[in-house]
Parts: C-alpha cells; structure tokens; sequence
C-alpha cells in the first residue's frame, strides 16, 4: 500500500459509489460493507449501494445500542458490534485434519483462504485493529498463515467518521477519526450524498481514475474537515498519560474488586473488541470414523478455563479475569507489541450487559486507594 | 515429512513414531519416539505434542542434547491428553511441533558454578542441563543438584539420580515431604538444602524447576545466600494451545511464557511473580 504518491482528491456521488462496488467486483472481489441487520449494523457481503444503513444512525452508550432513523448519510451509523476479525481471523478456523490412523495416519493441512476480498466503510479504529492484529498474528516470530493469506488479498475502501458514537473515544487513543494508513481509498461523506475519496496505495489510485469523479474544490475539502473535526467534539476521552506503568502498578487497587462484583464475565467485551486474537484449539472427531479435525477458535480471558494449567485455572477469580483484559489493553501489549491493544472504538462499552466503561475503570484506577 | 517450518504453517504437526517407553513412577512415564528431520533442542526447550482424537499439549523435553535423533519426554498422567500420551507404545505414531522456547542458558555459565533445584516433576525439564554439565564436566565449576519429592515413591529418575550422587564432582541431596520407615534422608522443603551446599554465590548460575512455589521460596533463598537475580532461572508453566505466541493463553503480565519463556530470569519473574493470579 505504500509508495503511491497521493493524488488530489477528488469527489464522486451515489453513483460513484455504485461503480466503486461494481469496479471491485469486476476485479473479482468479494465486497463487504456495513448491511443493517437484525437492529444493528453488520459487515456483510453488498452488490450496491443500497444495501448500506442510507438514512440511519446509532445510538449508543453503556450497555445500550439502538439505531434510528435520521438524516441521509450512507455511513452515518458508526460502529456496530462487530469488527472486521469476524472475516480475517474468523470465529472457528479449521487447522488441519487427519486421514487414517496408526501407521498410515496423514495430516491434511486446511488450504488457505486467498479469496480476494474489499471492505468499504471500515473506520479509522478499525484499522488501527487492523493493524495491530497484523503485529500478532504475522509479524511475530510465527505466523498464522490463514490470518496472513485473507489479509494478503484485502482491498480496503476507508470512511472518515463525521460523527462519533457516545462511546468512541479514537481521538483519545490518536487512532481516528480520519484514517491515516491502513487504506487503499479513503472516503469522506459530504451531504448530499457526496464523498470526497483520496487514494493511498496504487490499486486505489488506479481504481479512482475509472470512476465517475470530478476534482474536489476547496470548499469540498473544508466541508470533509470540518466533518472530521465535528466527530472529534463528539468524542469521550480517557487519559493514557503515564497510563501503562499505573496499570501495572497497581495490581491491588481496590477499584478491580469493585468492577469484579458488577462484571458478569460473559466475555462479549472480548468477542466484540476488534483486536482480541485469542483462540483455543480444540479436537473435532468425527461420529463414524476416526478422523480428526484440529480447530481454532475464539477464546476469552473473562472464562476460568482460559488459565487452567494441571491443578487448577490461574485466575479463578472475577477480579483477576477483568484485571487481566483490561491492563492486557492499556498496559502489557505496550510492553509487548510497542503500543496499547486499544483503539478506542468502544464496542465493550456499547456490549457489556452491565455497561462497564473501560474510560471511567481507567479513571477510577488513577484515583489512589479507589 | 520435514521439521516443523515456522514460516509456512507453524500449527501443523509432524507426525512422530513412539520407539521405546519407560515406567518411571506410578503415574508417570518416559518414552522416546524418532521424527523425520528433527533440528535437535536446546535444555529447557517444549515440545507440543499430540495424540490424535484426543488433543496437544506442551510437554518440555528431557534427554540430552546429544542426541540428536531420539527425542525424549517424561510425562505425568494427569489430563485427557498426558493420559492418551502415557499410553502411547512403541510403534505408535503422534503429532510433534517444535522445538519452542527459550532455553536455559547453560553454556553461559561455563566457568561458574552451577545450583540446579528441581521439585517433582520438575526434575524433567532440568534433566538435559544435567547432562551437558556431565559430558562437559570441566568446563563448570562445582555442580550441586537439590531435589524434593513429595516421598520416596515419588522420586523420578531414580538410578541416574543414585549415578550423579556416587560422582565426587557433583553433590546431589534429596529430600521428601514425607518420609517413610525406609527413608534414612533429608525431610523437609528442597530449599533448606541450600544451607549445606558447597558453592560460591557471586560465581554461581542457578537453574529452577518445579511448583511455582517451591521456585519462589528457591530464588529467594539463593538471592539470600547472594546469587543475582540475573544469575538465577525459572521454568514457567502456563496453559499454551499454540506454544508460538499466537493464542494469548499464557500470557503472564507482560511476557508470552511461550515465545519469550518458558525459561526466564529471576529479575524478570520476581515483580510478576508477587501478584497473586496474574
């Protein structure tokens, strides 16, 4: 994605969005985007512009998520429960499986998805996920190779947020609301039905070139600012000034025993965070033979297994689960990836059944003594 | 088939075939088994192991060095898959990834004298350190090996530890937690041992393994006597499903106990180690 030097942006319609889906199709992508579904805002497959939230945005705070109708933007509704990891680290991803036994026992690796795939209207955060998924999972001594060949083969179309959620807090975490890097095309609304796209990798800049645009004017430019700007405003924040070692210092804060009692450990704060990579890898035998499959799946901190060695879990308790994801966030993955595992999107606000809020813990826990 | 290569499909096992198998206690047992390309280990390093149908678990590795084709475990019946793995006999084929970890450092503490403490199934692990320290003997300065069981019937490798104790270059104590009418030995926690042991602190590489409680009160007690924190090594046990930094299961604080473990630094696990359920 990088080396292209940036072209001017330019400003394209409705229309324009319909070549844009129709131009990543005829290359032979897949292309997801946000689809209202079942109350919320889904990434699924889309064939037009039309199967984007037009006219609808969300509503959310602790605990709550609602969408309603106001306005017509295409991407005014923000984020919805789910990131973007649903499609590139899935949910359950078969490893590999065997065939026969004994002596002739084979092992049959998975092949890999190298379906080619666009996403459009993935926010700023979700990049930043994006991206800090990529530490994990490709660039660490080991590679997961699945992860590694659906990232390979992605074309992202990026939209800068013009309004933020009550529970975004991107601006805190310097990850949004315009997207930086990550991205092939970034988009920002306009009213009207207008977006002003600029392109930051060559594919982008090509694909721009073959859509019906015209040159965006200053005023353009001013007016996508200023939508920028306006989300920014809209933001709540949390200070991560000296954050880390805090965290890490004080592992018996009164302020954990407290969270413990109103956690429920459900984990959907982890099923919903866009960067949680962990996995737990399970053997699938089959009823009437004796294959086997090896399968990966979505694990969570927040279960009293996730820890259990022989003799019993590591942390039993409530109070060291929560302690555990939470400075595993905001502290050790500085430690361990150079930057926090956090992006501010807010989905553990928005999806935690009691609407604990990771700003207010991180603010109580700068209190001495709770 | 060829070595697991981490830059392809690093969860995809090898297959291994078992080639000898050995009681060593009621409920543990060691067997050997043979894999097409093996790279050879390091001390301390794991392997993770797998019965099919049943699971894979990280099981370190502890034969020696030097010998470079069979592959040793000692393993304890304790879970679903230990279980299946202690059944396993000669001829029978399972899955092997690896070798992972950081090992001990052994060979930088050539010249130095070296405290090996071990803790029931904890003297596995630290069993390769012992060899390359018999095979290289003068490179090192005096050797003290301290192991506990928690009784006499529970003490593993129980011949090579009668063999290393008759040497005159190596001073090997054992202790129980609860002794028998037969036992004529030390009772009590491995750490007191520490007293009686001829070496020299400042000179001194220690190497750790067993409870984690028992590591915590050995360390202490070394950095006591005066060995560094730097100078002192633990063995770390998590729950891993991958063994390559990529399931997030082992995470202690800030370290992956597999990737950047299982073999770490007393400086470094002291501040971890003091919280509780971390």
């Amino acid at each position: 994605m990088s080396g292209a030097v940036p072209a001017a942006p330019v400003v394209f319609d409705a229309q324009g969005l319909d070549a844009l889906i129709a131009a990543l199709a005829d290359a032979g992508r897949e292309v997801f985007g946000p689809v209202r579904r079942d109350g919320a805002v889904v990434y699924e497959e889309v064939a037009s512009s039309a199967d984007f939230p037009k006219g609808w945005i969300d509503e959310q705070s602790g605990g709550h998520y609602r969408l309603r109708q106001e306005g017509e933007a295409y991407f005014g509704a923000t984020l919805g429960p789910q990131g973007w990891k649903r499609i590139l680290h899935p949910p359950k991803q078969t490893l590999w499986r065997t065939e026969g036994t004994g002596e002739e026992t084979k092992i049959i690796r998975e092949p890999l998805d190298e379906t080619r795939r666009a996403f459009i209207g993935a926010r700023a955060c979700d990049l930043a996920a994006i991206a800090a998924q990529d530490r994990v999972l490709i660039e660490g001594p080991y590679r997961d190779p699945h992860y590694a060949a659906r990232r390979a083969n992605l074309f992202i179309v990026a939209v800068n947020c013009t309004r933020s959620a009550d529970t975004c807090f991107c601006t805190s975490m310097n990850t949004g609301p315009k997207a930086t890097k990550g991205y092939d095309i970034a988009l920002t609304e306009l009213d009207g039905g207008r977006f002003l796209a600029e392109a930051a990798s060559d594919e982008g800049l090509a694909l721009l070139a073959t859509l019906p645009t015209r040159p965006a004017t200053t005023d353009d430019e001013s007016a996508a600012e200023a939508g920028i700007d306006r989300a920014r405003d809209q933001q709540r924040r949390i200070d991560t000034e000296g954050l880390p070692a805090l965290l890490k210092e004080r592992p018996d804060h009164p302020r954990w025993s407290e969270v413990a009692q109103r956690c429920l450990n459900c984990a959907n704060c982890t099923m919903v965070c866009p960067t949680c990579f962990c996995t737990t890898v399970d053997e699938v035998t089959s009823l009437d033979g004796p294959e086997t499959e090896r399968v990966n799946s979505w694990a969570s901190c927040f279960t009293v297994d996730f820890s259990h060695v022989h003799g019993g879990a590591v942390r039993p308790g409530a109070k060291s689960r929560y302690r555990q994801w939470m400075t595993h966030k905001l502290a050790t993955w500085v430690d361990q990836f150079g930057e926090m595992g956090c992006v501010g999107c807010g989905r553990c606000i928005s999806w935690c059944p009691v609407g604990i809020d990771i700003t207010e813990e991180a603010a109580a826990l700068r209190k001495e003594g709770g | 088939m060829h070595a697991p290569d981490p830059h392809t499909d690093p969860m995809v096992p090898v297959i291994a075939r078992v080639t000898g198998r050995t009681r060593e206690l009621s409920d543990v047992v060691t067997f050997e088994m043979e894999v097409e390309g093996w790279p050879g280990f390091a001390p301390g390093q794991f392997n993770m192991l797998s019965v099919f149908g049943v699971g894979e678990i990280p099981i370190s590795i502890s034969g020696p060095v030097s010998d470079t084709t069979r592959i040793i475990h000692t393993i304890r019946d304790v879970g679903p898959v230990s279980h299946a793995l202690a059944a396993l006999s000669p001829g029978a084929v399972l899955g092997l990834r690896g070798p992972y970890g950081a090992p001990w450092p052994v060979q930088a503490a050539r010249g130095r004298d070296v405290v090996v403490i071990a803790g029931g199934l904890g003297l596995a692990p630290v069993r390769p350190i012992l060899y390359e320290l018999m095979e290289n003997r003068d490179a090192y300065g005096k050797v003290t090996l301290l192991y506990g069981a928690r009784s006499p019937a529970e003490i593993l490798f129980e011949k090579e530890l009668g063999d290393w104790r008759s040497r005159l270059d190596m001073g090997v104590e054992v202790t129980v937690d609860r002794a028998t009418n037969a036992w004529h030995g030390h009772v009590g926690v491995v750490t007191a041992l520490l007293r009686g042991a001829d070496f020299t602190p400042a000179n001194t590489t220690a190497f750790v393994c067993g409870p984690e409680i028992m590591m915590r009160f050995g360390a202490d007690g070394l950095t006591d006597l005066g060995v560094a924190a730097t100078d002192i090594h633990l063995s770390m046990e998590r729950n891993m499903q991958c063994g390559i930094g990529l399931c997030g299961h082992c995470q202690l604080g800030p370290v992956f106990v597999c990737k950047d473990g299982p073999v770490f630094d007393w400086a470094t696990m002291k501040p971890l180690m003091r919280i509780k359920e971390l």
